[in-house]
């Protein structure tokens, strides 16, 4: 059994002018020790979706789910004091604004103490040893000194460091760390994701990065998820989402990263913009900005078929596997090819030729 | 190249006075340090570096937003000297115009989008007619790739990416020569940000628009810019033609930048240059070359002296002693 256990997580929120879908029918299920990625563009629900299962989003959101469980718990049924435990102790998060997520009026020392003291308890000079040992771990140097600062005498990289000490305080078996390096310069970006990784190893955590970075997904994460306006369009391995995309929308963010695009005049883009709140197409989500589109997109919702392992939720998925193997007879992964449904223009087009007209 | 730059910087310096309180010295904050460089009509000169390295400062020296504290800046032909606190004339501050990383800033919500377009006309074009002026606002919201009903609605109707496309069509309404981007494209989606650069490249190719395009996002910068600039502490460790830095990047601060961006590609084996510790403080600047407490091939000479931009190759210098270990530390790396 997986250690985090999530099927057809929704999250709604009752604004003003009615009812938001934020985040519909997503699953996830990280096993132990496990290297997972949320990709997507902002307002795809990657960060609404986590802070759900955190439960640690405010009142007005609807949560549901067929399942939400951690370890076997179902989180949905556990008393808050139950899930308080569990939440920031077994299972623990780092946020993208190191700066504004650190308390400015205490030093971090404080701050680490009362994580541990929260969930683990313990003498005061234990836990303050505990924190000593947690800044060392983290690279912070001189801990002694640094454990007496106050969040604004460090830079954005340390406070990083000093939140991620805090999340893996109480050696959490699932950290979720959402975009944990946006914040930051790519040296110090480089430094931070490898601590995480080396923790992640060293402490046989799962862990679970939010991120809009398709360079963060290729060096990090093991699993990848692609989200865009709230569902959950693509679950693969990293290495067969960059090789082969199954999702139209993936193809086309990928195509639309600067150093894929070659030597091309101008970069592929993807038309038009994520939908909002009250201009959601009918049909598929992804409708009016995909170049593959046909009528039956614009008007009937897709389902992700049951036999397919990157459950894509597109009517016509885009590099099936059985023809990736490239062979005549398309009996080797026993279900028929997909070319029968594709539309005859998604065909015709040349995928290797990426220009995306605007 | 015979063809005449539109701007050129000589040993271009900005520095900060901070005042001294209860408990501090006063002190002096170098921002910018020695920058020279020269820039062509057509052509985009990147500034690549980390936050605190003076890309912005440098920005707001070649708007004229802030005079340079000492050095040379020469745009389309006319010195500018400036004093503090003295305003460039007119004429050369229609020639550089600037467009800021977030474009929910820098729009005034209160104004339509047709009225902030035709600000910088009324403001400088006295004699034009509102008519005309309308009819030129219109005429550049197509331009940018927005409709013309787009024209009298508010900044808050927008996304992100068109609400950069209107900044953008702001600060080529008085026709400039040269455009300042300043992180034209971190704050918005990758799907969007594609579109941003396709419709710079398009304005540039239409206008013969020069752009100083500062960036931390070097696969955005390797694929717009001819020129490139990197910058540390304040000061350009490494300039030259986008291509020669791109495939062997000589300093050691360079090639760290370089190997420490993430790359899309999972196949791809990572060889890390890697930076140890944080930028220095501009109140406590190390002794001799800036970038030596981070340096792998540091040693003792480097602290004593603050090794200048030297030719290397071609049109490539670099500002490091030890740029031959450098390149062959990459060439070893690549051989092995």
């Amino acid at each position: 059994m997986a250690l985090l256990e999530i099927e057809g997580l929704s999250v709604r929120f009752q604004t003003s002018s009615g009812l938001f879908t934020a985040v519909e029918d997503v699953d996830i299920s990280v096993d132990r020790g496990e290297v997972w990625s949320i990709v997507g563009e902002s307002g795809s629900g990657k960060s609404v979706s986590m802070l759900a299962t955190m439960g640690l989003l405010p009142w007005t959101a609807q949560v549901t789910a067929d399942r939400l469980e951690f370890d076997g718990q179902d989180l949905q049924r556990l008393s808050s004091r139950q899930r308080r435990r569990i939440v920031g102790g077994e299972m623990s998060m780092i946020f993208q604004e190191p700066m504004s997520s650190l308390n400015p009026c205490f030093t971090v020392g404080t701050q680490i103490d009362e994580m541990i003291k929260q969930h683990k308890g313990g003498s005061r000079k234990e836990r303050h040893e505990r924190a000593l040992d947690l800044l060392a771990q983290v690279g912070i140097p001189d801990p002694a000194r640094r454990i007496k600062a106050f969040p604004h005498q460090l830079s954005g990289g340390m406070s990083q460091r000093v939140m991620i000490a805090m999340a893996i305080s109480c050696d959490p078996r699932l950290l979720i760390a959402d975009e944990p390096t946006t914040a930051l310069d790519v040296t110090i970006q480089a430094q931070i994701l490898e601590l995480l990784l080396k923790l992640q190893e060293e402490k046989g955590m799962a862990l679970i990065l939010i991120t809009h970075d398709m360079g963060v997904v290729a060096e990090t994460a093991k699993h990848v998820i692609v989200q865009y306006a709230g569902r959950q369009v693509e679950k693969q391995e990293v290495k067969s989402l960059f090789a082969n995309p199954r999702h139209p929308y993936t193809e086309a963010l990928l195509s639309a990263l600067p150093e894929r695009a070659g030597d091309q005049d101008r970069l592929p883009t993807i038309p038009g913009v994520v939908p909002g709140q009250h201009d959601r197409p009918t049909g598929c989500l992804f409708n009016p900005r995909c170049r593959y589109v046909t009528d039956h997109c614009r008007e009937v919702e897709p389902v992700v078929a049951p036999d397919d392992p990157a459950r894509t939720l597109c009517h016509y998925p885009l590099n099936d596997p059985a023809e990736a193997l490239a062979t005549p007879s398309h009996d080797v992964s026993g279900h028929p090819p997909s070319d029968g449904q594709r539309p005859p223009e998604a065909n015709d087009v040349n995928r290797g030729n990426r220009e995306v007209r605007p | 190249m015979n063809r005449e730059p539109v701007l050129s910087a000589t040993h271009l310096t900005r520095h900060y006075q901070i005042k001294g309180g209860a408990f501090s010295k006063p002190a002096t904050v170098k921002a910018l340090n020695e920058a020279s460089f020269e820039l062509f009509p057509g052509q985009t000169l990147a500034v690549v570096g980390e936050s605190g390295c003076g890309k912005s400062t440098l920005a707001r020296v070649l708007t004229m937003i802030e005079p340079p504290t000492s050095g040379e800046l020469t745009i389309g032909g006319h010195q500018v000297s400036l004093k503090e606190g003295q305003r460039p004339p007119a004429a050369l501050r229609r020639e550089v115009q600037i467009i800021f990383q977030n474009p929910y800033g820098s729009l005034n919500p209160r104004k339509t989008v047709a009225t902030m377009l035709e600000e910088p006309l009324k403001l400088n074009r006295k004699e034009m007619h509102a008519t005309e002026r309308r009819q030129k606002a219109l005429e550049m919201i197509e331009k940018v790739g927005l409709r013309p009903e787009h024209a009298d609605r508010y900044p808050h109707m927008f996304s992100g990416g068109q609400r950069q496309r209107i900044a953008i069509a702001r600060a080529l309404m008085l026709n400039p020569k040269i455009l300042v981007l300043d992180e034209p494209v971190s704050a918005l989606d990758l799907s969007i940000q594609a579109q941003v650069l396709n419709l710079l490249a398009d304005l540039q190719e239409e206008f013969g628009l020069a752009y100083v395009f500062i960036s931390h996002d070097l696969s955005v910068v390797r694929r717009i810019a001819d020129d490139v600039i990197v910058m540390y502490f304040g000061q350009p460790v490494e300039t030259g033609p986008a291509e020669a830095v791109f495939s062997t990047p000589r300093h050691p601060y360079t090639q760290a930048l370089f190997s420490a961006t993430p790359v899309a590609d999972p196949t791809r084996s990572r060889q890390r240059v890697k930076l140890k510790g944080e930028p220095p403080s501009p109140l406590a600047p190390p002794p001799g070359c800036p970038f030596a407490p981070r340096c792998h091939l540091a040693t003792a000479e480097c602290t004593r002296e603050d090794p200048p931009l030297e030719s290397v190759s071609d049109a490539v210098k670099v500002a490091c002693i030890h740029v031959d270990q450098a390149v062959a530390g990459v060439e070893r790396a690549e051989a092995g």
